[in-house]
């Protein structure tokens, strides 16, 4: 039986797993779990993850949550199918994929999802704008976030552990592209920044790259989806607990 | 020239890295920082670490911050015991699960607490207000009950039959909240009887030494001079108030 990914390309950390795994080769299963609908409080996922988020992976009979875990179990499993560039044996590389992977969800994720949520969520789900004032400090927080992953993590190499893509920049571009996906283009005036962009598409691929960005770049829809799900009245307590 | 760890014990993340190279016996010169006194933000530490944090190491001329990296680059380099960071697929993707896992979940619900209780009320001059306080428990006691239910279940450690760098993750950050004054294990005996199977794996002295500050901190918090505290004054009105 097929490895069975459980996923919804509107999260960050779907988009990665899904893009190593497809690009890949490694055969698996897509199994859908539609965040809007809440589907991850529903009985059968509570069967696969008490933990409520996605992805999860499920491998026969053994299952494993949090995509930073499950690339290195993808790369690991199918040494014949990813190349070792993606998490790189040498000492040093490794320890700076490994450097960014740990930095990366406090920062990067943090503050990129709290920007999509502030800028495409909450004002959907409560009817009214985030605050300027708070949402002006996600945005500084995300400038910030930015500028360090620019200077730190990408300095001049073409990407984060050298002159290869690893999972660091899988990772990395899947949390860039949530903002993005809201219409903020943290791109613009970031020549660097672009170019490393196009060179890790270059290597996923465009096509396979811009398919699994679809959702997120079609935010438009979220307000109509959680609408028709009815989803509204079950978000709008969460939301007040993340952002108050 | 010798590996440097740059180190404050009130961190969890130093006490991590600094619990794992002294049971190791990787050979290391301990560096002293104070984060509360603000050595983070000094221009020879910018040097090694330009994100500000600790803990940070200073290997001849490779420099590596992030706690969970340091110490897979640590174990890899020193060839520590397997059982830390296991070969077999299904244990590795179970200790990497965790210290993915722990970052936004214990990490995070440890520390605030560690500043509600402790930090802010010096800084500020204030109690923290009941209701965001009740919140931040409800979080914490959420990221505990994982911890038992999902993390550890009947297992003695997270990975199975052995201590590895998960347990010692978890240990760190939660006795963060400890030190503030909350009994975590006193309602948690399961819990509680994990921390002693990570003690005594760990080295009792050695774990105990690790925690010593962190334990004096409610005594050490309340000798500080706040006026030297107020360039936290932000931060703790940005992200906890």
């Amino acid at each position: 039986m097929n490895m069975e990914l459980y996923l919804d390309l509107h999260s960050q950390p779907c988009r990665s797993v899904y893009l190593l795994a497809k690009r890949t080769g490694i055969p698996f299963t897509f199994k859908s779990v539609d965040l809007s609908a809440g589907q991850q409080f529903g009985e059968d996922f509570g069967k696969v993850s008490v933990v409520r988020k996605v992805p999860a992976m499920k491998d026969g009979d053994f299952i494993l949550t949090e995509s930073v875990a499950i690339l290195q179990y993808m790369v690991e499993k199918f040494p014949q199918l990813v190349p070792g560039h993606w998490y790189p044996s040498d000492l040093q590389r490794r320890a700076l994929v490994n450097e960014f992977l740990s930095w990366q969800h406090t920062a990067l994720r943090a503050h990129g999802s709290k920007v999509f949520w502030f800028r495409a969520v909450v004002p959907v789900v409560t009817g009214v704008a985030v605050p300027k004032e708070k949402m002006d400090s996600a945005l500084e927080d995300l400038k910030q976030t930015m500028d360090l992953f620019q200077s730190k993590f990408l300095k001049d190499s073409s990407f984060i552990a050298g002159e290869e893509v690893s999972l660091a920049d899988l990772v990395a571009i899947v949390e860039i592209m949530q903002p993005v996906g809201t219409g903020l283009d943290v791109f613009e005036g970031q020549p660097a920044l672009s170019a490393w962009r196009e060179r890790v598409k270059k290597v996923i691929g465009e096509e396979l790259f811009d398919e699994a960005h679809q959702s997120i770049m079609n935010v438009d829809c979220l307000a109509k989806t959680f609408q028709d799900n009815g989803m509204l009245e079950f978000l709008k307590p969460r939301i007040n607990k993340m952002f108050t | 020239m010798a590996l440097e760890i740059y180190l404050d014990l009130f961190s969890q993340p130093c006490r991590s890295v600094y619990i794992f190279a002294k049971k190791n016996n990787i050979p290391f010169e301990f560096k002293k920082i104070s984060l509360l006194e603000g050595h983070q933000y000094g221009e020879d530490f910018g040097k090694i670490n330009m994100m500000r944090k600790a803990p940070a190491i200073r290997d001849g001329d490779f420099c590596l911050a992030e706690s969970v990296a340091i110490m897979q680059y640590l174990a890899e380099k020193f060839q520590t015991p397997a059982h830390w960071y296991p070969s077999d697929l299904q244990q590795r993707a179970r200790v990497n699960e965790y210290l993915s896992w722990q970052h936004m979940a214990i990490r995070m619900h440890g520390s605030k607490i560690f500043w509600l209780r402790l930090l802010i009320p010096k800084i500020m001059g204030v109690e923290v207000p009941q209701d965001k306080m009740d919140a931040a428990l409800e979080d914490l006691n959420g990221s505990l009950k994982l911890v038992e239910d999902k993390f550890l279940q009947d297992r003695p450690f997270i990975a199975g039959e052995q201590v590895s760098l998960a347990d010692l993750v978890a240990i760190v950050e939660i006795m963060q909240p400890v030190g503030s004054g909350l009994d975590v294990f006193e309602s948690r005996p399961r819990l509680a009887a994990w921390r002693e199977r990570v003690r005594v794996a760990v080295g009792t002295e050695l774990f105990d030494e690790a925690h010593k500050d962190i334990l004096a901190a409610q005594e050490m918090v309340k000798n500080m001079d706040a006026s030297k505290m107020q360039v936290f004054k932000p931060k703790i009105l940005k992200l906890f108030l």
